[in-house]
């Protein structure tokens, strides 16, 4: 184990830069995110993940966002483990019938301000599983307000990465 | 004769169902059946149901051979087969949920993936859920979920434990119900190959392949040799993703981090070269039925090697970082004991099943082209632990870096896909892979207008969930992360 905190130190890291906040994710943001919520946080965010029915794709993309290459936390931006401590919540999944109400009770203990990151094309509109009974129609938006959209099935994690940027950006 | 052809030969054989044969049988092949699988002379495969019948798939794990067998119900009952085989239960209770079929003579009816949530829910569903009582002096309950604490799928927990201790476990899934069968019926194979895709994200490929094969044994078509060869490129890309991936997350739930940092490495290497090779970093919707959606282009071959280069020159020191730290070993060593007993009545798939004695994969036992032509070998241990299905995951990655070599030295010139020919009336097919997890199975009904008319998708996961609760019985409430890791079920693939 010395061995790798020893070459830990003198390798070069694999951690990439910064992308650039996706432009329309900018947009949307500006819109969403008042005045009063940006001086209320300081420039660093507490995340937590919600999978509302989703096929485990955008959760292993978010989990790469951990990993050396991505290396969130560099941003100020963490994962928690309770609802409680977050600012962001980052949605996942159509929203199936099941979780809807585990959502609405997530969103109600998420203190005030926050903020509802949909992940993914399920997220936004129900993607591939829009037009089924078991779910809730219209995508987690039909359950709690979404402040910005990140598409893709599942988005990689650069455009995770410049949509939380995003958010950031939005609020400083 | 064997016994699965007798049962079969005991029935009416429908004419379009491939490759393994179908039958229509009476109540008592049923039982018998069903008698077979408590005797453990047969693995139950798969048990699905649709408006008026119940269908019986069961597995000869040494020779391989496959049978399913129907059972015509136009009353919506027939016999329970988990009241002779408990592995059935939980199918029998997803059956009745979905397809509102019942299970006569069934030890445990309530509801499963139901939660009286439903525009059609079953009114009894909506009533609380009936955990199965535990008693004892001084004991208390846990309930946890479906909201985890990590970036992981949602289900519930209920401990009951005295102390630290986990007396009882009872699981509650179906949260991520999206219907996934439902929405194939009457869909278009292009359509159901898209969903069949995104049943569970992290076996994109291998549901993908199980759903092709049983599309292309349906219309009687085989996928051209090159594209077998590239599917079995991406299903081994995959197992090396997600085998990466369980190995770090596994040592981070013993708290020991490093070891996630650097197979967080391997895993997004991988992924890169998927998705230079595939362009999607999952490989999703590479595999269409009828053989693949994009050729591999010579800068993924490239990526591809190189990955595996790399992943051979940095896994080896980290085996031994794993052999070599006393105070990891000491939190996998032992924990989460699964007994090889149970492994084979459940007849549990990949490395929880292989962790626990039972020597089964079906890219050796099914030999499905390309693996026919391939030498690799199936690592297997009895010591049931985590640590065992650790050890399982890390030689399977060595098996993996050598298949890969394989395929990319061998693989064959020629088209990548052909265009299905129409179905000629409705046609059946049986189709299998082997994902990172265990086998996944595929069952479907074309229509004469080449549409679904029903499409059954099974996880390796319903036979491995349950054996999750027996395996933590005795372990403390502490160690349950690291156990449920070990065996990193699908919640989505289960719940469909
Ligand atoms: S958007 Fe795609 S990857 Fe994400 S949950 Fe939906 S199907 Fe899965």
């Amino acid at each position: 184990m010395r061995k790798y905190i020893f070459e830990g130190m003198i390798r070069r890291p694999l951690t990439e830069g910064a992308p650039k906040p996706g432009d329309a994710a900018t947009a949307e943001l500006a819109r969403a995110v008042e005045g009063a919520a940006r001086r209320r946080l300081g420039r660093s965010l507490s995340i937590r993940a919600v999978d509302a029915g989703s096929c485990n794709g955008c959760e292993l993309e978010i989990h790469a966002l951990n990993n050396a290459f991505y290396d969130l936390e560099r941003f100020g931006l963490r994962f928690v483990a309770s609802p409680r401590h977050a600012d962001v919540l980052l949605v996942t999944g159509p929203l199936t019938r099941n979780m809807r109400e585990a959502l609405e009770r997530t969103y109600r203990a998420t203190p005030d301000p926050k903020w509802v990151v949909a992940v993914g094309d399920c997220a936004v509109d129900g993607g591939a599983f829009a037009d089924s009974p078991a779910c809730v129609p219209g995508g987690i938006g039909a359950a709690v307000p979404v402040d910005l959209h990140i598409r893709g099935c599942p988005p990689r994690p650069t455009d995770l990465l410049k949509g939380l940027l995003a958010l950031l950006d939005a609020q400083a | 004769m064997t016994m699965l052809s007798e049962f079969v030969a005991g029935g009416r054989r429908v004419a379009a169902h491939r490759p393994a044969p179908r039958a229509v049988v009476d109540a008592a092949t049923w039982h018998q059946a069903a008698q077979a699988l408590g005797d453990e002379r047969a693995t139950l495969f798969g048990l699905w149901g649709e408006r008026d019948a119940a269908h019986l798939a069961l597995l000869d794990d040494g020779t391989g051979e496959i049978a399913v067998l129907s059972f015509a119900c136009p009353d919506r009952r027939f016999p329970s087969v988990g009241a002779l085989h408990p592995p059935a239960l939980r199918l029998e209770r997803a059956m009745r949920d979905l397809y509102g079929l019942v299970a006569e003579g069934a030890p445990d009816t309530r509801p499963w993936l139901d939660h009286g949530r439903w525009p059609n829910s079953r009114p009894e569903a909506a009533a609380p859920y009936d955990f199965r009582p535990a008693e004892g002096e001084s004991l208390h309950r846990i309930p946890v979920g479906p909201v985890h604490a990590g970036i992981i799928e949602p289900g519930h927990f209920r401990f009951t434990a005295g102390g630290e201790t986990v007396v009882r476990l009872e699981e509650r899934l179906g949260y991520v119900h999206k219907g996934v069968e439902n929405l194939m019926a009457d869909a278009t194979l292009e359509r159901s190959a898209q969903l069949a895709g995104r049943v569970s994200g992290d076996s994109t490929v291998a549901y993908a392949i199980a759903f092709a094969r049983a599309a292309e044994a349906a219309l009687g078509v085989d996928a051209p040799p090159r594209a077998l060869w590239l599917r079995a490129l991406m299903a081994e890309l995959e197992r090396l993703a997600n085998h990466f991936g369980d190995i770090g997350a596994i040592c981070n739930d013993a708290a020991f981090a490093l070891m996630h940092a650097h197979t967080g490495v391997l895993r997004e290497r991988v992924l890169r070269a998927a998705d230079v090779a595939f362009c999607h970093r999952l490989m999703r919707d590479g595999v269409v039925p009828g053989g693949v959606a994009r050729d591999l282009s010579p800068e993924g071959s490239v990526a591809i090697r190189a990955t595996v280069g790399e992943v051979r020159r940095r896994f080896p020191a980290l085996i031994a970082l794993y052999d070599n730290t006393a105070s990891l070993l000491d939190r996998t060593v032992g924990a989460g004991y699964l007994r090889p007993e149970l492994a084979r009545q459940y007849g549990a798939g990949g490395y929880i099943g292989r962790g626990s004695g039972r020597d089964f994969d079906a890219r050796r036992n099914l030999a499905y082209a390309p693996y026919d032509e391939l030498r690799f070998t199936v690592p297997k241990r009895g010591d049931g632990d985590v640590n065992a299905r650790v050890w399982i995951r890390i030689r399977e990655v060595e098996q993996s870096l050598d298949l890969v070599d394989q395929i990319l030295a061998r693989l064959p010139q020629g088209a990548t896909r052909i265009e299905l020919p129409p179905a000629a009336g409705a046609c059946e097919g049986l189709g299998l892979a082997e994902g990172f997890r265990g086998d996944v199975l595929v069952w479907l009904r074309l229509g004469g207008d080449g549409r679904i008319v029903r499409c059954h998708l099974r996880d390796p996961s319903w036979f491995q969930w349950p054996l999750l609760e027996a395996a933590i019985e005795g372990n403390i409430v502490a160690d349950f992360p690291l156990c449920n890791k070990s065996f990193n079920c699908s919640y989505s693939g289960h719940d469909l």
